[in-house]
């Protein structure tokens, strides 16, 4: 009786698997399960993202809660190199990561004002940022001509073009049931390039990990200190614990 | 012991061994606390928002005129910076008899400042702002013989509190309930018209 | 009872105890007070929960030295906190993630008393006191969570507080005077942080009194035999050993491990997978724009799901709080002559069960949006959890119990 309920639920759980065989391979860009798998560790990554980020995101974003300072010790960037290289004229080291765009010309031209980044990482997710900044494309329907496949109709433009180059959507009819009724919707299947960046594909992927990692540091710049110091009193809570209960032990012999 | 869930008496009980472990046990959780502790004592430090306000500052001097005075502020102090005439300074030494402390063998100052008029350069003087007795804000007095402070007065400081009297220099007079010289902060000049108040040669980046 | 012989030594020691009975509270609620010997994993989680409750008061006391209470400043002071503060990081997630620790604690502290009928004759002011404590910590774990002013802070405020209106007559009223404003505001937050600190001697006298009551009566234990009834020839109980160093030196044993679990969170993982510190909360708060899925955390969300799974708002927030009140009835409605579930019987265990699973499944329910059959599920565990206590009144006395034994069950 045991045996027969044992196959019996082993049958009942690998059913589904039949229903992956059953479908046939499709050509569908899977975007949504692309991950940054980015290193908050790898310190020439996050001095390329700081500077991805000064030369293409803070002509829009600050970063309030950042210093120059900070970032510098941080990703061992030299103060002279900060100064010539990634501090804006007139900006001192101690000084937050401000934008230089006023929040009306923003509303104005835009439609919104773009949103601080200092915690962007830890309020949307790494990989939601990966995907946002890897899949625009080019929609004429839209005021800006632009759009993208995590958030609808952004306010922001393809300001990365230059280096992704331009592509488009291509969109598939597929028949949806909901609820017994049927209808068709139009869902994402693939890119075309219509015009080359200066970036190869790799390349441009190199480029959004870098800057994504950036992110993911300057949300919590506290996290490489934290995971090492964690060794330590992990290491050490053990200790403490082997002993306390080797004392446990010997007091317990008493008990009977 | 009793004749409850434990043990009768002591024998058997391998005390040395007891002790072994509660030592040990209480060393390991003692080096915890400690290490414990810290965080909770380092997070009262400056953080770094008070380093970044107490950063060094720097102050343009090309419209500093002869006998005027400014008064920025550096790391919660009043720096008094202010521009001296070539006679002042060759006056210095004249009253040094009425001083406590002429050569500022007392005072709190960097080393280039141990010269007859407490400063880098003989017409900029960089003083902090405070009266060394109990720290209220010393107040100009630069013109000499003035009618307050008699007609021998040389020019310098009146602290309004209680009286103490300091020089052109920040020196000390006799009779002032104030002991020591005024105090003087890092500095140094970057070029000639501008002035960096908290680094010096000595002094790192920012530090203190 | 110690007698307060220390009074007459000599020295330091005579000087103090003459003035203070140091020594005498020592003997009786330490090293000769006697608890069962056959206290097992579930007894570890009072003196953690004690533990815990020191932790948060510590962390929260140095985190008030660097928050800036206010709607414009409260979010950009825990950022603060977070990187320019000295070590200002581990102060914070060490109260975030401890207030998640404690109520992992203080359930299983909870739990061990339905498990071994600790709530039962004469314990039930022991129970009343915990249960006050409970309230206690929700209150305080509610305000606590709206102070970094975050997205979700603000929005979980807003939907919690809105719950009072449901209340005839004086609803909408008494929701105004609870914020302070016509919407959760710089009103509330500041008295929320007021209250916030206030409840920390309250928490303390509640802790006091649940130990004295405690201590008046004795431990119950797994086997649930009332040790008191066999005592040997010197009057102290057969199966009893003295807390300390017994207890004391397998408490820290259970300090070790808690730390060690808990060590791993903070310095690893923070926030839980979204669980301890949600994400919305990474954004300032924001009136004008409510997250995607609206939560309280996961130690309230089984009450959060009785709450969904009812389509009325009013019946649902009364039920909300019926559940939480269920459990002060408990010592009332075990009909059981046993207390130990040991000793009981099939009917007893399967209730029991049913409560385990439906709670826990309604707290996971409460994080998923309130749809489909997310709410289905979320009825059905609702009658779950309830009937385990309107039923007990029956199944407890038709229980077929087993024969309690006269002395504990204890294996060296």
């Amino acid at each position: 009786m045991r045996k027969f309920a044992i196959v019996a639920l082993g049958l009942v759980l690998l059913a589904p698997l039949a229903s992956l065989a059953a479908e046939p391979a499709s050509e569908t860009l899977d975007w949504e399960s692309w991950h940054a798998d980015n290193e908050v560790s790898n310190v020439a990554s996050l001095q390329r993202g700081a500077r991805n980020f000064m030369n293409y995101c803070v002509g829009c974003h600050s970063m309030r809660f950042m210093r120059y300072s900070r970032l510098a010790t941080d990703l061992k960037i030299p103060t002279d190199e900060l100064k010539a290289n990634l501090l804006p004229a007139g900006a001192s080291p101690a000084d937050y990561i401000q934008s230089s765009l006023a929040a009306k010309d923003a509303v104005a031209w835009f439609g919104k004002e773009p949103p601080d980044l200092s915690l962007i990482a830890r309020s949307r997710g790494i990989d939601h940022i990966y995907r946002f900044l890897k899949t625009f494309y080019a929609d004429p329907a839209r005021p800006n001509r632009t759009n993208n496949l995590v958030l609808d109709s952004p306010a922001m433009p393809a300001v990365l073009s230059e280096l992704e180059g331009v592509k488009e959507a291509v969109f598939k009819n597929v028949e949806v049931t909901v609820d017994g009724k049927t209808a068709v919707e139009k869902h994402f299947d693939h890119f075309v390039t219509v015009a080359p960046g200066q970036l190869t594909a790799p390349e441009y992927d190199a480029f959004v990990r870098d800057t994504v990692n950036f992110l993911d540091y300057a949300g919590e710049p506290a996290q490489v200190d934290r995971r090492s110091i964690g060794v330590w009193v992990v290491l050490f809570l053990l200790v403490f614990t082997w002993f306390a209960y080797l004392l446990k032990k010997e007091y317990w012999k008493d008990v009977h | 012991m009793t004749d409850a869930g434990t043990m009768a008496n002591d024998e058997g009980v391998d005390q040395s061994r007891r002790k072994f472990l509660t030592v040990a046990t209480s060393a390991t959780a003692a080096v915890g606390v400690a290490f414990a502790v810290t965080p909770f004592i380092a997070s009262w430090n400056p953080s770094e928002r008070a380093r970044a306000l107490g950063a060094p500052l720097l102050i343009d001097l090309s419209k500093l005129e002869l006998g005027q005075m400014i008064t920025p502020v550096w790391r919660k102090q009043p720096i008094y910076i202010f521009r001296r005439s070539p006679e002042i300074v060759a006056q210095l030494a004249a009253h040094d008899g009425r001083l406590k402390d002429p050569k500022s063998e007392d005072s709190v100052q960097p080393t280039y400042a141990d010269n007859e008029q407490r400063s880098r350069r003989a017409d900029v003087a960089v003083l902090i702002g405070t009266c060394t007795h109990l720290g209220c804000l010393p107040k100009q007095h630069f013109e000499p013989g003035d009618a307050l402070l008699g007609t021998d007065w040389p020019g310098g400081f009146l602290c309004p509190c209680h009286g103490s009297r300091f020089d052109m220099a920040g020196r000390v007079f006799n009779g002032s309930p104030a002991s020591t010289n005024l105090r003087i902060p890092p500095y140094s000049f970057p070029t000639d018209n501008t002035l960096l108040i908290g680094q010096d040669e000595t002094t790192a980046q920012g530090a203190a | 009872m110690a007698s307060n012989e220390a009074a007459d030594k000599p020295g330091f020691w005579g000087w103090l105890n003459k003035r203070l009975a140091v020594d005498q509270v020592w003997r009786q609620h330490f090293s000769e007070y006697y608890a069962p010997k056959n206290f097992n994993f579930w007894y570890f989680f009072g003196s953690l929960a004690l533990m815990v409750l020191v932790l948060q008061l510590v962390t929260g006391i140095y985190l008030a030295m660097f928050y800036k209470v206010g709607d414009v400043s409260a979010f950009d002071s825990v950022e603060f906190i977070r990187r320019e503060v000295s070590y200002g990081w581990l102060l914070q997630y060490l109260h975030a993630v401890g207030a998640s620790a404690f109520f992992i604690v203080v359930y299983l502290h909870m739990y061990r008393a339905l498990l071994y009928g600790s709530y039962k004759a004469p314990r039930e002011l022991l129970w009343l006191f915990g249960m006050f404590i409970y309230l206690a910590l929700m209150a305080e774990a509610f305000m606590g969570y709206v102070l970094p002013w975050g997205n979700m802070s603000y929005w979980a405020a807003t939907v919690i507080i809105n719950l009072f209106s449901t209340i005839p007559v004086i609803g909408p009223g008494l929701v105004e005077w609870i914020r302070g404003d016509y919407g959760v505001a710089d009103a509330t937050l500041n008295r929320f942080f007021s209250l916030h600190v206030v409840v920390i001697p309250m928490a303390l006298l509640l802790v006091f009194l649940h130990v004295v009551a405690l201590h008046e009566v004795g431990s119950n234990n797994p086997d649930g035999v009332e040790i008191k009834a066999r005592k040997g020839s010197d009057g102290r109980p057969l199966d009893g050993i003295p807390f300390h160093p017994y207890y004391t030196v397998k408490d820290i044993v259970g300090v070790g491990v808690f730390l060690l679990l808990f060590a791993i969170v903070v310095f690893f993982a923070p926030t839980f997978g979204n669980l301890f510190m949600e994400e919305a909360n990474f954004e300032p708060a924001n009136p004008l724009s409510t997250p995607e899925h609206i939560a309280p955390s996961w130690y309230f969300t089984p009450y959060y799901a009785i709450l969904r799974a009812v389509p009325n708002q009013r019946i649902g927030a009364l039920l909300l709080l019926l559940a939480v009140l269920a459990f002060f009835f408990l010592p009332w409605l075990d009909r059981s002559p046993v207390k130990s579930i040991r000793y009981r019987g099939g009917l007893y265990k399967a209730f029991l069960a049913l409560f385990t699973v439906s709670f826990l499944s309604l707290m996971y329910l409460g994080l998923k949006p309130a749809t489909g059959a997310y709410v289905t599920a979320a009825r059905v565990f609702s009658v779950g959890y309830f009937a385990f206590f309107l039923l007990m009144p029956w199944y407890s006395r038709a229980d077929r119990v087993k024969p309690v034994p006269e002395r504990v069950t204890f294996h060296a």
